[in-house]
């Protein structure tokens, strides 16, 4: 009699968790392992090796890689600006207030935004034109290409890194910068032997979640290319809508194979976290 | 430090630019509608849309239906885990982050797989149960920022206290629950509602994958066949997501910084 109402409160998100998060995932990832009869086989995970859907997970992770650096390093510098660079204080809420918004306004609005922007008739692509002269499309660049989307992308990923390494700079204690001082060191000094120690760990984790985020993320990059860049997320939304690799189970493995990136990410993620949470209790 | 002043003012001004300049550029070209002069007509031809009108109700009922769904699965396991099965926080804390690492697009995928027509629990065979899977998925999408936003108001109250001085005076359960948990955690509740309001009024892969007629697959079917309108969205989903962020802004001022004092 003991157990159930012990547990009653907490049934309901289990249930719910294993009905619509764990078991349809492990029915993917079973099914990546599968053949149509449902033996076991590594046809499928094998079968990933074709050229097209390694460009495609190579892609992903390069975009992924490129926007999560860019968004890591800018948003760190703007973090350290507003926080450590004397700016009004009005400047550091209103940068956090607004990252809160730009980190989730993502999906297919920003690509509206950024088609607006850089498109072929955008306001930057025609002020750079008309006023300096340069025609950035004649130069290479298109939207609709991997340094377009990369573009895009940081523009969720440096607010979001704002949001998260703020709190980390916050935690850095004064009487560590005035300890450093009294023993003699440089602002070089302190910064390389002091902050960047104590910053690093959460940084570093930061960037991986970036990672995962973008690597994740569809909509942005459907409603910019359409399917003409060809990213994992797009190849599995294709798959699933239309069987475009002619076989469920391919599917199945590219849908295995993202978890599989991400899930690495995020280990590396709670590795890092651990390490920084010594510092910064 | 006057040359640090100068890298901060430096880093901020290229910053605001970046940022500001899409939203300048959004803002200029959906009022380029009308051949050489600025209008709002944009902003009419979108709001008129009868597809606009139904997409968005349904996308904001599908919001409110998310947003309830994750309380009653979030506020009670919140607390009870609190209150008396502290062992557990990892592995719920654990759960809670999943859809951090699995992508929506895998989970929509499963959804699929798993509850189709033939399978046990047919939610596809029905476009009621389909929207129900919709709703489904958006709470588990939610699942992250639910949880935090209720954990951390249920930190500043003291549950024990509060639950004990109820049972005293002969309150059950379900009285606990929604009488004197739910109104004290409120505040945190609304956060985790206006967030996920935002993160699902727009929401483009599960819908899409779901064939549910929602915004945000209006959005990119607006975008691959229109000029204007798309900048016009763009700048209204934008406004959106600003008044949800701005309302936990306000909300958390009401916030309680703690309750919970140690005697």
């Amino acid at each position: 009699m003991r157990l159930p109402t012990q547990w009653l409160g907490v049934a309901p998100f289990f249930i719910f968790a294993i009905m619509f998060l764990i078991l349809p995932t492990l029915y993917l990832m079973l099914g990546a392992f599968q053949n149509d009869a449902g033996e076991f086989t590594l046809e499928n995970i094998a079968a990933l090796a074709q050229p097209s859907i390694v460009a495609a997970y190579w892609i992903s992770i390069k975009i992924s890689l490129a926007s999560s650096l860019i968004g890591a390093f800018a948003g760190l510098a703007i973090a350290i600006a507003i926080v450590r660079g004397g700016l009004p204080d009005w400047i550091r809420s209103a940068t956090l207030t607004f990252s809160g918004v730009a980190s989730n306004f993502a999906g297919v609005p920003l690509a509206f935004a950024f088609l607006a922007t850089l498109g072929r008739l955008g306001l930057a692509t025609v002020i750079l034109n008309t006023v300096f002269g340069l025609n950035i499309y004649a130069h290479g660049f298109n939207i609709l290409s991997f340094w377009g989307l990369t573009l895009t992308y940081v523009y969720f990923q440096i607010p979001l890194m704002v949001v998260i390494i703020v709190p980390a700079i916050d935690g850095l204690k004064k009487e560590w910068g005035e300890a450093a001082a009294t023993l003699g060191a440089t602002m070089s000094q302190y910064w390389r032997m002091v902050v960047i120690p104590v910053i690093w760990p959460s940084f570093l984790g930061t960037v991986i979640l970036l990672f995962a985020n973008a690597f994740g993320a569809i909509a942005t990059a459907y409603a910019l290319t359409g399917s003409s860049l060809n990213i994992v997320p797009i190849l599995l939304y294709a798959q699933i809508r239309g069987d475009v690799l002619h076989n469920a189970h391919l599917g199945y493995a590219i849908a295995f194979g993202m978890i599989v990136i991400t899930g690495l990410a995020n280990v590396f993620y709670i590795w890092f976290r651990t390490r920084s949470e010594r510092w910064l209790k | 430090m006057k040359s640090g002043k100068f890298w901060a003012w430096l880093v901020f001004a290229l910053g605001a630019a970046y940022f500001f300049i899409p939203l300048i550029a959004t803002v200029e070209f959906s009022m380029r509608m009308r051949r050489g002069e600025y209008s709002f007509d944009a902003y009419k031809v979108v709001l008129g849309d009868a597809r606009f009108q139904a997409t968005f109700g349904y996308s904001v009922l599908a919001a409110v239906f998310t947003i309830i769904l994750g309380v009653l699965i979030v506020v009670p396991a919140a607390y009870w885990i609190r209150l008396r099965l502290p062992q557990l926080r990892p592995i719920v804390e654990f759960i809670t982050l999943l859809p951090l690492v699995i992508p929506a697009i895998v989970i929509v995928f499963g959804y699929i797989r798993m509850y189709g027509s033939n399978s046990p629990l047919p939610f596809l065979a029905t476009d009621t149960g389909t929207t129900a899977l919709l709703v489904i998925g958006y709470a588990t999408l939610a699942l992250p920022y639910m949880y935090r936003a209720v954990d951390t108001g249920l930190r500043t109250i003291d549950v024990r206290t509060l639950t004990e001085a109820a049972q005293i005076l002969g309150a059950g359960w379900g009285t606990i629950i929604t009488r004197v948990i739910l109104p004290n955690v409120l505040i945190a509740v609304l956060s985790g509602a206006f967030l996920t309001f935002a993160i699902v009024i727009g929401e483009f892969t599960m819908a899409s994958l779901l064939n549910r007629p929602a915004f945000g697959p209006y959005l990119q079917n607006i975008g691959a066949n229109r000029a204007y309108e798309p900048a016009a969205l763009a700048i209204i989903a934008f406004a959106i997501t600003w008044g949800c962020m701005s309302l936990i802004q306000i909300l958390s001022r009401f916030a309680p910084r703690s309750a919970n004092r140690p005697n």
